[in-house]
């Protein structure tokens, strides 16, 4: 059993950095912080034992999609980046709508009497991932194949500009 | 090879959709056209093969994927509406001049993702089959790249369904995590025992997900925008198909895994019922572009549709069957005219159909027809329709509701009406022509007409469909 004070550590980061990414100015900045609530994710992934998970998440979300989003804003903002990431009026109402929900369902959380799992923790997490996929979670596997398949071509179509005859 | 006899639907549909990709690409732009007839003759063929269909009734893989009586109508009822919207489509997007084997391609798609929506056993397929559907529909709203009122729908039509589906995912991840399992079945088994407060929670936030998607009030705001700045074919087929899409998988969820808490879960369908068919109505009268006006009559006929889960019962979920089969004729024949007319005038707005009826009495006649049952008038479908949908709320003792729906159908008619006044009673405009219509549109009006009046006048064949599969579906 692990410490829980890591895991309120590892909350802690994960929560005060996902703030950062909504309520700093700078795009590039909250894209920054964005990759440190990755992280913070894929390490709360290890401390469930999901090592696999955890490793996934880095190379994916830390690595590869926050990357394209700085990417992406490099391309496209114009002006000035200071005050890329800017408010609407409604920062009081947003914030207290916020508030409400969170104090509901935490207190609805804190009533819940969870149930933990007894299972022994696998002592291979990518075998199983790998076989699970390829049998009874075949169909949502090619399923999300297709979707790909599917963003793929519409971004191209999007993107691409006017369809001028050659 | 079991398995692949039995998703023998979903795969023909899959291959009809990846080869009109492919053969989009390879044909020279000029010969195109002939990809919409393509995918036409694809579809029937596909509508054919769910025929023999209708009696399988399999789960497989351990609950995961479910082809029974009910998914197989729900596919016939996306095929139906996806073979009428590519009928609608050819001059549309001959007329778009760009991309055509891929639009047809990604209709192809959104009608899969519909059918695994309808098929999904567990949340896991559910959702990815949601997002299929979702995605493309994107892709296919933003289609005009030229008009800012298409590429604005794309926009907000991304930012909310993204928000949308945040809120079902984490609806989902809850009771997920609250019964261990993905499996819809087993999520029933796992409630026997005790409820904890996080299943309502969860309860409540697939409840508002689901909500955005059929467009239910409050969560319909996204709906008239998008509606009218989407292509008018797409308009069409997300107005009717992706909305029972997430009827069908919506009335899975509840009915099948959350029994336990219907009586939470009822009391909040109720209220979103009656506010839908109220403000949905309403807000219609004043509208001027009839792409909008069908938008908010779109969003009470959502209301409606709820009343049969709200009756939780086999007739509700027979009158939510046989609602909106109708429904797909008879907004799509709407919705056909519109196309048409967009495509000779370039105008959605009411007051440019002024005098219709003598420039096509065809077309001013199925937008009469078409209109008349969605509002609900004796003797075409429609009637017969809600009148089982409100049968079903009064069984269960909802008079109330029942009245608010009858009150607003009332409403719905002047607002219907307006536009039936201006086709008949306006005059052309003087420099009119009489409009004249391809062969396909005609033939796709024609059976749209024949339909709605056929099926008010002698509805029994369906609604025994309609009973049979609700029978078989409601486990109790």
């Amino acid at each position: 059993m692990t410490n829980p004070v890591i895991f309120w550590l590892i909350a802690l980061v994960v929560i005060v950095s996902g703030l950062m990414v909504v309520l700093l100015k700078n795009i590039v900045h909250s894209a920054l912080f964005l990759v440190v609530t990755f992280v913070g994710v894929s390490a709360t992934y290890v401390l469930l034992q999901a090592d696999f998970l955890a490793a996934v998440q880095i190379l994916v979300y830390a690595g590869a999609v926050s990357i394209l989003l700085v990417f992406g804003v490099m391309l496209t903002v114009r002006g000035d980046i200071k005050s890329s990431n800017l408010f609407n009026r409604h920062k009081l109402s947003g914030g207290v709508v916020a508030l409400a929900l969170f104090l509901i369902v935490e207190r609805i959380i804190l009533k819940t009497e969870w149930v933990l799992s007894k299972n022994p923790a696998p002592e291979s997490t990518v075998g199983p991932i790998a076989e699970a996929m390829l049998t009874k979670f075949v169909i949502p596997f090619e399923v999300a194949a297709i979707l790909l398949l599917v963003a793929m071509v519409g971004a191209i179509l999007l993107a691409k500009g006017e369809g001028k005859p050659q | 090879m079991e398995l692949v006899m039995s998703l023998s639907i979903e795969i023909l549909t899959a291959i009809l959709a990846t080869g009109l990709l492919i053969i989009g690409l390879v044909t020279p732009k000029d010969q195109r056209r002939g990809i919409g007839y393509l995918t036409t003759a694809g579809l029937l063929g596909i509508l054919g093969a769910t025929l023999f269909m209708n009696n399988v009734d399999k789960t497989l893989l351990d609950g995961m994927y479910i082809i029974d009586p009910y998914s197989t109508f729900f596919k016939q009822l996306f095929l139906l509406a996806a073979i009428l919207v590519s009928v609608g489509s050819y001059d549309y997007i001959r007329r778009l001049g760009y991309n055509q084997g891929e639009y047809f391609s990604l209709l192809v798609y959104a009608t899969l993702g519909m059918m695994i929506l309808a098929s999904a056993g567990d949340l896991i397929t559910l959702y990815l089959g949601l997002e299929l559907m979702t995605i493309t529909f994107f892709i296919l709203t933003a289609y005009r790249k030229k008009d800012a009122k298409s590429s604005e729908a794309g926009i907000k039509y991304v930012i909310l369904g993204a928000m949308s589906s945040a809120v079902l995912l984490y609806g989902l991840s809850l009771i997920y995590g609250a019964t261990g399992t993905t499996v819809i079945k087993d999520i029933a088994a796992a409630l026997q025992q005790d409820i904890q407060p996080i299943m309502l929670l969860g309860t409540i936030f697939v409840l508002v997900g689901f909500g955005f998607k059929i467009s239910a009030v409050p969560f319909h705001m996204w709906s008239p925008d998008i509606y009218e700045g989407a292509p008018t074919p797409v308009t069409g087929f997300l107005a009717v198909a992706s909305k029972a899409a997430g009827f069908a998988a919506m009335i899975r969820l509840f009915i099948i895994a959350l029994p336990a808490l219907q009586s939470y879960w009822v009391v909040i369908v109720m209220v979103l019922a009656a506010f839908t068919v109220l403000f949905g109505n309403f807000v219609a009268i004043p509208q001027t572009n009839i792409k909008r006006l069908l938008a908010y009559s779109s969003i009470a006929q959502a209301g409606y549709l709820l009343f049969g889960l709200v009756a939780y019962s086999a007739l509700g979920v027979a009158a939510i069957l046989f609602h909106s089969i109708l429904y797909v004729f008879a907004n799509l024949g709407a919705f056909i005219v519109v196309i048409a007319f967009g495509n000779h005038t370039g105008s959605d707005e009411i007051k440019d159909y002024s005098g219709l009826a003598r420039r096509s009495p065809l077309m001013a006649a199925v937008m009469l027809l078409s209109l008349l049952s969605l509002a609900g008038i004796p003797p075409l479908a429609g009637f017969v329709s809600k009148f089982y949908l409100f049968t079903s709320i009064i069984d269960k003792g909802y008079f109330w509701l029942a009245f608010v729906g009858i009150g607003m159908s009332m409403v719905s008619v002047y607002y219907y009406l307006v536009v039936v006044k201006v086709m008949y009673m306006g005059e052309p405009p003087e420099d009119s022509e009489p409009i004249k219509l391809p062969v396909s549109i005609q033939a796709a009006l024609y059976v749209t007409m024949f339909i709605t009046v056929f099926f008010g006048i002698y509805p029994s064949p369906l609604t025994n469909v309609a009973l049979s599969v609700a029978k078989a579906f409601f486990p109790f």
